[in-house]
């Protein structure tokens, strides 16, 4: 008897357990295998959504799913918040008090934002002058304020990496350029993108071949800002060393953690609360039943659900390993790739790993394409768009996306010579 | 994996020069490290860098900016005016250890 228990059922979890439902069809069939999943909610949401509903592109309910219909049948889901994980008695104690054992466990429990982990940014103001958009109310809420807001400084503040899905607060000033261009009123706003990091991008290619972005959009750029504090009623985003930022509307990207009970269980996970991980088997060093997947494996790499994706591929195989005694693979290269919107109906496209910065080239096909990395196109935009179908339909069922391989491929890519 | 000799040893460090083997750090590599990034160190500066050294030492990752505010007897204030602009990472890069995974 294997019995494997998710908890997560966002994209890493659900990827996962539609998978291996798949691959241990006959163990499932037969009652040798039983996989079960925990999340403590019934709301999927479609994430790389959440940046389109402030601008009213997408409504809030467009992005919003039931977790259960994800799962294919003969799996289990149980509705529960995860209290803690036992690691030696290889049990999960659930917030209800019942536990569940485990022979394998995947901690799929993904990241979420604390912005109260910032002085004054929940207090006056928050929800007035001050919005986030990584929650679907915030999203929602945000919209709101958007659709009458007559203008001023707007600020676009990352408090500290990680964070999920590093570009979309980039991809978010581009699209509010193009938001109150279309509106007629791009004169009467003013655009700052405030980061901690030392360019726009975290990545050194990047922000090199896409540093005029931010010029040809007006977007004034602010680096190395550690934000201390937020006076959301006198509209001052002060940064530890007493830089001061004024805005009239804060768009925080809030500091990002894991889930609680990856703080609450011994052993697993840092200090942010992601579980420490193996970068290329997925094995948590925690112990070795124990594996994690996507936002809430402390891997260096995006958070991001391409990640998650490409790290089930590896995983998948890698529990089947673990199930049957052999050896682990370390194939996991950190491959990411993300669409980045540049507003205008045209997307930019990256793809890199742990050791291969984002490259200009073609994609997925070399010299074909269609698509093109690192450079502002409509068909980019198209396959932005038609990633949330492929989202609901191919990812979430666990299939893989034809000529999109896990591991990074070189393929239509042109080296970069780096400044310095 | 480049190698850098700095107070007279020669150790193992990354691109950015973050010592790979901590075990190869000694008082006089983190006073070193310090001088080179521009910081003379302090009895408050050494009660960060040997927290953030012991923490990673005790636990394999380094604490982050905020439980080094909270726990290390240095409030965040403090570190960045000890450490400006970085002090998480400037701390680790003196006190001997890999660079922390949060500043990526």
């Amino acid at each position: 008897m294997s019995r494997i228990v998710i908890l997560g059922a966002g994209t890493a979890g659900t990827i996962m357990a539609n998978r291996l439902r798949r691959r241990f069809a006959d163990g499932v069939k037969d009652g040798t295998t039983s996989i079960t999943v925990v999340d403590q909610d019934d709301v999927h949401v479609y994430q790389p959504g959440l940046l389109f509903v402030p601008f009213g592109i997408y409504d809030a309910d467009d992005v919003v799913r039931p977790r259960g219909k994800q799962l294919h049948d003969g799996i289990g889901y149980v509705q529960a918040a995860v209290e803690r994980v036992l690691p030696a008695e290889r049990e999960v104690e659930l917030g209800n008090g019942t536990r569940l054992s485990y022979d394998v466990l995947i901690v799929a429990s993904g990241t979420r934002i604390a912005p109260e982990e910032t002085d004054g940014l929940t207090g006056p103001g928050w929800g007035e002058t001050m919005f986030e958009f990584y929650t679907v109310e915030g999203a929602r809420a945000l919209g709101e304020k958007l659709a009458t807001w007559p203008g001023g400084r707007l600020v676009i503040n990352i408090v500290e990496m990680p964070i999920k899905c590093p570009v979309a607060p980039l991809e978010f000033a581009f699209l509010a350029d193009w938001f109150f261009a279309q509106k007629g009123m791009r004169d009467r706003v003013q655009i700052s993108y405030v980061t901690p990091l030392d360019g726009a991008f975290t990545k050194p290619v990047c922000t090199q071949v896409l540093g005029h972005l931010l010029e040809d959009k007006r977007v004034e750029l602010v680096t190395e800002f550690n934000a201390g504090r937020v006076d959301g009623e006198a509209g001052i985003l002060a940064s530890w060393d007493e830089r001061e930022v004024p805005f009239d509307l804060l768009v925080s990207v809030p500091l990002h953690q894991g889930a609680e009970f990856v703080k609450r269980s011994e052993g697993l996970g840092d200090d942010y609360g992601f579980v420490r991980t193996d970068l290329h088997t997925l094995q948590s060093r925690c112990a070795p039943e124990i594996f994690a997947i996507g936002d809430a494996a402390d891997v260096p790499t995006s958070k991001a659900g391409s990640v998650a994706h490409f790290e089930a591929e590896v995983l998948e195989d890698n529990i089947a390993r673990f199930l049957a005694g052999e050896p682990l693979v370390p194939a996991y290269d950190g491959h990411t790739n993300c669409f980045v919107e540049t507003g205008y109906d045209k997307a930019l496209l990256l793809d890199f790993n742990y050791d291969t910065e984002p490259l200009p080239g073609k994609f997925p096909f070399a010299t074909i394409g269609p698509m093109k990395l690192l450079e502002a196109t409509y068909a980019n935009h198209l396959g932005k768009l038609a990633f949330k179908w492929l989202y609901w339909n191919v990812l979430m069922p666990g299939h893989d996306i034809p000529a999109v391989g896990a591991q990074m491929s070189m393929a239509g890519k042109q080296p970069v010579l780096q400044d310095s | 994996m480049t190698t850098s000799t700095i107070a007279g040893i020669e150790l193992e460090v990354d691109a950015e020069g973050f010592l790979q083997k901590p075990e190869q750090w000694t008082d006089a590599v983190g006073e070193a490290i310090a001088a080179e990034l521009g910081i003379e160190m302090t009895d408050r500066h050494w009660q960060v860098a040997r927290f953030m050294r012991q923490r990673f030492l005790d636990n394999g990752t380094a604490p982050t900016i905020r439980t080094l505010g909270k726990e290390s007897g240095v409030d965040v204030k403090e570190l960045y005016k000890l450490f400006p602009k970085g002090p998480a990472k400037l701390a680790a890069k003196i006190g001997g250890i890999p660079k922390p995974r949060g500043c990526i």
